[in-house]
């Protein structure tokens, strides 16, 4: 059998080695079209681990096939900003050129259709990845252009009208992706990339780095903002015969794009701070775990890596030292989950991306029990330049709490959305009119799991002691549909969830159900307290930090827009629930049984129904 | 004069009569129930209508089918405070499984066909029951909350005869039910 031996080859390839799952999966899907149930019991095998945790690997990510999928395949972006942007219009655009819907494939397996969350192109929506080509900026003229030349075997990247700026445009990466860079800071986008800050480090101890890189008080960009060095400091005490080191470039919330960017144009700067951070800690091995909406990048990021290696800047005996450093890409595979540390760590390790129960937190246990560092693209790219500068210069910039400069991805309704760096503490306002938007009525702050805010609060600050955010600043104008936006936000948790806990599985279901039935305008003031109560729950009682802010949206609307749920609701004193209609749930059992209700059809023959009563 | 009895009503939906033996499960405390309460309709005593208003209704079990519903309705207009029992009543409990079918074109044929002609059970006639006189069955289950207001939960399958005393005890004095832990720890 032919695709047996492919099979066998891949993993060899990969040293029928299970930890390796992810990639083993990867190329089975590119060569083979799919992992067709049938090869899991193979893969299996050859990996010495059970067919059924092949099969929960494999439907676990969104990118994953157990389908053959057509030749081609279109991914369209459907998050609310591209809804905003046209992606109606595109899916009906791949709907009618293919008469086919989101999942299917055309009967020639010439082309397959799905939708997927934020793709990371919100500056340039609406968005979709063709045979995972981003194509941005898309109208149906250029989308049925695209499908025509497929359909006569030009690939997308002959269709694409130019390539974008900077990097975009080199020859290894070759897309039309724009940068997009409105505001260069002092920190991160102005200055060179010269392995400054490594030579600097490399002068000093690693226990040396750590202190200097507390000193500057540089906390996490990824989220949490936890202060980097404390957690090196935590792995570096942990006793251990390795360390391990994680890039978390998985860039997953919706609306946030700016490691997107960092990948694109400071990728020697990226993997500088990779390997000062590794030395801190002295750890040998990392891994830059890169989201395969970004796979386009991957080409470029591997000959980054190789450059650096033959420059004796990573690898062996890096720059004449002692120290040694490796990395190696590995390529997520659409699962938000998986910028969730441990989730990323569990994916690292060729598993399914759940999240681990904590403690024990990654810095002591981490990828295959070793004290591990997740750091964020654009933590790791704040080393160099720290380094090289001094802590007290990068202290000087920013607010009490919050050093530096951030990367704000702006997008939505604005003149110039793009990415826009500036100094910690900066006000929304600002921000809003450095990129003009007119007419704004809210904010999402943070991404799907940050929050919503109205007018009032515009002239708060954009840091970790007021309004935090790993980036992403959507912009919605007086247009647009809050509850809309929110509800969007509520589908994104459900599917993004990875299952495991109760309150997040289901509640996240519930509370999208319960505002549903106030959009549909049968909501009572009763479903407010409903959603608080069920929100709270959700927080408390999950084990990750996708269920502890699934709820924000909700509970931050509320908040900020009590008006527009409060247009919506009225009370409906007969004590019946207004979301329940006995005929719309008759309706199937009338069409089976053949016959009308003896209770709720008024009109029933005898004239003798008991529905007269009611 | 001595104050009138509270007047309870009681019903059983889709359930399976197990909250229903769960309340006698309150033993000789029943003697005691009855010097401060009396039942209207209920299956305990076998009446099928409600002669007066009733302050406490306890029902058992969600919605299958249009009885259910109409029933649950008559509950919530003639009694004062209503309370859900069970977790087939709170949460649908068993008959809620067959929402599981839902991604299914026809959920309802599907579900009536793996139960009465493609399913491995004896039924030599593979005859889906529709005499007139039974009810439509609904769409899916629905809990009793969604089909009307509810005012309280007491949960269990079924909630033993201590919680049930509990939480009816406090209810005829008019007080804010609590339940001690140990009466809804269930492993
Ligand atoms: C659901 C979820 C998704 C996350 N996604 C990302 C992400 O895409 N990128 C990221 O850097 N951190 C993400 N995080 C935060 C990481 O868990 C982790 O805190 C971070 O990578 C640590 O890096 P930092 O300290 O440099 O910010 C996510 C967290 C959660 C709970
Ligand atoms: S909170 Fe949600 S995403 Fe996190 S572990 Fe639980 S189910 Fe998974
Ligand atoms: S809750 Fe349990 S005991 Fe009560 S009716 Fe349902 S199945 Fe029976
Ligand atoms: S799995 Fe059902 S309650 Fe835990």
């Amino acid at each position: 059998m032919e695709h047996q031996k492919v099979i066998q080859q891949i993993c060899a390839d990969l040293g029928n080695d299970p930890k390796r799952m992810m990639d083993i999966l990867w190329t089975v899907q590119d060569r083979l079209g799919c992992i067709a149930p049938a090869s899991m019991g193979l893969i299996a095998d050859l990996t010495h681990t059970q067919r059924v945790v092949v099969e929960g690997v494999v439907s676990f990510y969104a990118f994953f096939h157990q389908e053959v999928q057509g030749q081609n395949v279109i991914y369209l972006c459907e998050d609310i900003i591209d809804q905003h942007a046209g992606f109606n219009a595109l899916k009906e655009t791949v709907e009618s050129c293919l008469g086919i819907q989101p999942g299917q494939m055309t009967k020639d397996g010439l082309f397959s259709f799905y939708l997927a969350p934020s793709i990371g192109m919100c500056d340039q929506a609406p968005a979709a990845l063709i045979n995972q080509t981003p194509v941005t900026k898309l109208t149906p003229t250029l989308l049925k252009r695209i499908i025509n030349n497929l359909r006569k075997g030009k690939p997308v990247a002959a269709t694409i009208p130019k390539l974008g700026d900077g990097n975009n445009s080199h020859p290894l990466i070759q897309s039309m992706v724009q940068n997009n860079v409105r505001k260069q800071g002092e920190v991160l986008l102005s200055g060179h990339q010269n392995d400054e800050g490594l030579s600097k480090a490399l002068s000093l101890s690693p226990a040396e780095v750590i202190d200097y890189v507390l000193k500057a008080d540089l906390k996490g960009r990824g989220g949490a903002g936890y202060r980097s060095a404390e957690k090196w400091k935590i792995a570096a005490d942990t006793p251990a015969k390795s360390r391990f080191l994680i890039c978390n470039a998985d860039e997953g919330e919706p609306g946030t794009f700016k490691d997107r960017l960092l990948l694109t144009e400071r990728a020697h700067q990226l993997i500088e701070g990779m390997t000062i951070a590794a030395y801190a800690i002295e750890a040998t091995q990392g891994i830059l775990y890169l989201r395969a909406e970004y796979r386009y990048l991957q080409p470029y990021l591997e000959s980054v890596l190789s450059e650096r290696r033959q420059k004796a800047l990573l690898g062996e005996n890096i720059s004449d030292t002692d120290f040694d450093f490796d990395i190696r890409i590995q390529l997520g595979a659409g699962a938000y989950i998986c910028g969730e540390e441990s989730a990323l760590i569990s994916s690292c390790e060729g598993k399914r991306g759940e999240p681990t129960t904590k403690p024990p937190f990654p810095a002591v246990y981490g990828y295959l029990g070793l004290p591990t560092i997740v750091n964020n693209v654009e933590t790791f790219c704040n080393l160099p330049p720290i380094l090289a500068k001094g802590s007290d210069w990068f202290r000087s910039i920013g607010t009490e709490k919050s050093k530096g400069t951030k990367l704000l991805s702006v997008c939505g309704d604005c003149d110039r959305p793009g990415i826009y760096e500036l100094p910690m503490g900066i006000k929304l306002s600002e921000v809003l009119s450095s990129c003009g938007a007119l007419n704004t009525e809210a904010v999402q702050v943070g991404g799907a799991s940050g929050v919503l805010i109205g007018r009032s609060d515009f002239d708060r600050q954009l840091c970790f002691e007021d309004l935090p955010t790993a980036g992403a600043i959507m912009i919605f104008n007086s247009q647009r549909n809050i509850l809309k936006i929110v509800n969007y936000f509520m589908h994104f948790f459900i599917e993004e969830s990875c299952g495991y806990c109760t309150p997040c599985r289901v509640g996240n279901v519930f509370l999208k159900e319960r505002l549903d039935k106030i959009m549909n305008g049968l909501g009572e003031p009763a479903d407010l307290e409903y959603l608080r109560n069920l929100s709270a729950t959700v927080r408390e009682t999950s084990r990750c930090g996708l269920g502890h802010t699934s709820p924000n949206p909700i509970l931050s609307s509320m908040e900020n827009f009590p008006l527009v749920y409060a247009a919506l609701l009225k009370e409906h004193p007969s004590g019946e629930q207004a979301g329940f209609n006995i005929q719309k749930a008759l309706d199937e059992s009338r069409i089976i049984a053949k016959r009308r209700s003896l209770i709720y059809d008024p009109d029933f023959s005898s004239g003798e129904g008991r529905g007269n009563q009611e | 004069m001595s104050k009138r009895k509270v007047r309870i009503a009681t019903t059983s939906l889709a359930g399976c009569f197990g909250c229903h033996m769960s309340l006698l499960d309150i033993d000789e405390r029943i003697v005691d129930l009855m010097a401060i309460a009396e039942f209207d309709r209920s299956p305990l005593n076998d009446k099928k209508t409600f002669t007066r208003r009733c302050d406490i209704g306890l029902v058992e079990g969600g919605c299958c089918n249009e009885d259910n519903v109409h029933v649950l309705k008559e509950f919530r207009k003639n009694c004062d405070v209503l309370v859900a029992v069970g977790q087939c009543a709170i949460m649908g409990g068993l008959p809620v499984m067959r929402n599981a079918i839902m991604h299914s074109e026809d959920p309802l044929r599907e579900c009536l066909d793996e139960a009465y002609t493609t399913s491995k059970v004896l039924n030599p006639s593979k005859q889906i029951p529709n005499d007139p006189a039974l009810p439509l069955i609904l769409d899916k289950v629905y809990t009793c909350a969604q089909v009307v207001k509810i005012d309280y939960q007491i949960p269990g399958c079924p909630p033993s005869g201590d919680t049930l005393w509990a939480a009816l005890t406090a209810l005829i004095k008019n007080e804010e039910p609590t339940l001690d832990y140990a009466l809804i720890k269930f492993d």
